[in-house]
């Protein structure tokens, strides 16, 4: 599931800033995971922000189960 | 006949001694209710027991009042388990406990203690089964009552952590004979529509009797065979159920347990926000030092030493070069000098020369050439070489 990829990249993520802190890896390599890393630091915060509240009630129906917004009694 | 005296203290040792050697009184069970209940901070209970007419001291010491699964209060019909003994500095009598039951729920304990230990040892606890929870769920079911404070500590405690929380919740019954019936259905569904990454069984706390709906056979097998990871949190943290320790992890209370599937949402922006920065500043810090590198290499002999080596290799080359035409050309010129000495010399030495000057080279017959008067007597045939030609003569 997606995420697993979150938790993933926030791992990667980790592991670039400590690889470039570093500072072993060739010029080329080492602007190629910073880019990697910027990109995945967007996917994360994209995944945050786009996310929404939502809380709803699986209700059993004549067609099954069905959802419907939760109302807080 | 005399009287024999005894101290107290040896009358209370006797007496502890008769006690103690009493097997009805060894391990005995007693139903009462509990008065003068007092938890010392040792973690030693110390209580007395009483029915209509009558009562008796009792503590039950730390070792085994840990063992008690609920809150005991005054007024607590119980049934103990322990033995009848004297502590002698005071000589009162007094019971030993080791267990203790609420009354009416012995059977219902034991049935308990049962499942558990059937379940424990056909490996449904076994760690090794246990599932891992999401790091950060797209979205969580929750099987409780949808009314009451267990859903809404739940939304509360996620809306503070997460805010953007996504919850689906299955209305089940947490109370009374269809606990497990309701609430395996949840676990069906979930599992069935897959549209959830971890499921929380959640309801308050309550009596041992209130949550023995929770100790069920056919749950804790549902439990077992989910998909989908789930998160016991029935009960406060001194409450146990069979559903706590088949499920994959057990939460303290139904707010822990939203606090156990969402992280803090500002916590993951600082840590997202945090390595971003540190790959900035490091890559910044990187390109700084190749730079610094580049520039140095630049300023330093380092960078000099190639070009100053091919240029002296290139000087050298030259400075041999030009040395080597001298040699060359002083050689050929003395091979030029020594040839034309030679050339002169061969031509002083040639006879020839010496002929075209008037000289004649004088041999006899053997071919000897003659050079002094000595070698010759009068009547010799000699043969005479002039330039031109060779003449025979008779020495007079």
């Amino acid at each position: 599931m997606e995420n697993e990829t979150f938790e993933k990249s926030l791992e990667q993520l980790e592991n670039i800033a400590t690889e470039l802190e570093r500072g072993n890896l060739s010029l080329e390599k080492s602007i190629e995971i910073f880019e990697k890393g910027i990109k995945l630091s967007k996917e994360c915060s994209e995944k945050l922000d786009k996310a929404e509240k939502r809380i709803n009630l699986l209700v059993q129906t004549e067609n099954g189960l069905e959802e419907e917004k939760f109302e807080i009694e | 006949m005399e009287t024999k005296i005894y101290s107290v203290s040896q009358i209370n040792k006797y007496i502890k001694m008769v006690f103690d050697k009493n097997t009805f009184l060894y391990n005995i069970s007693i139903r009462g209710e509990i008065t003068n209940f007092k938890a010392h901070y040792t973690g030693h209970l110390y209580f007395t027991l009483k029915d209509e007419t009558s009562s008796i001291k009792c503590v039950m010491f730390k070792g085994h009042a840990d063992s008690i699964k609920f809150k005991v209060n005054d007024g607590m019909k119980v049934v103990i388990e322990g033995q009848v003994s004297v502590y002698e500095s005071n000589g009162t009598y007094q019971i030993y406990c080791k267990k203790m039951m609420p009354e009416g729920l012995g059977e219902l304990y034991l049935a308990y203690e049962q499942l558990k230990a059937r379940l424990e040892l056909e490996g449904l606890f076994d760690e090794s089964h246990k599932k891992s929870l999401p790091f950060l769920p797209e979205r969580v079911g929750i099987i409780t009552s949808k009314t009451g404070a267990v859903i809404q500590d739940i939304i509360n405690v996620t809306t503070r952590r997460y805010g953007k929380m996504n919850l689906l919740v299955y209305p089940a019954t947490v109370q009374g004979v269809n606990v497990s019936e309701t609430v395996i259905a949840g676990i069906k569904a979930f599992n069935k529509l897959n549209n959830v990454d971890v499921i929380i069984i959640a309801r308050g706390g309550g009596s041992f009797e209130d949550l023995f709906g929770f100790n069920d056979e056919k749950l804790a097998r549902e439990i077992y065979n989910s998909d989908i990871p789930i998160i016991s949190a029935v009960g406060h943290e001194t409450d146990f159920t069979i559903c706590d320790f088949v499920s994959d992890l057990r939460a303290p209370t139904p707010s822990a347990a939203a606090e156990l599937v969402y992280p803090q949402m500002s916590d993951l922006v600082i840590k997202l926000e945090n390595y971003k920065n540190r790959s900035k500043q490091a890559i910044l810090n990187y390109l700084d030092r190749k730079k610094e590198y580049v520039k140095r290499l630049k300023s330093s002999k380092l960078e000099k030493v190639p070009l100053d080596i091919i240029n002296n290799y290139r000087l050298n080359i030259d400075s041999m070069l030009r040395s080597n035409e001298n040699k060359l050309h002083l050689l050929l010129e003395r091979s030029k000098s020594r040839y034309l000495q030679s050339v002169s010399k061969i031509d002083a030495l040639s006879p020839l020369k010496t002929l075209t000057r008037g000289y004649v080279v004088a041999q006899d017959n053997d071919g000897t050439v003659i050079v002094k008067t000595n070698q010759v007597k009068s009547g010799d045939n000699l043969k005479l070489t002039f330039i031109d030609g060779k003449i025979n003569v008779i020495v007079e």
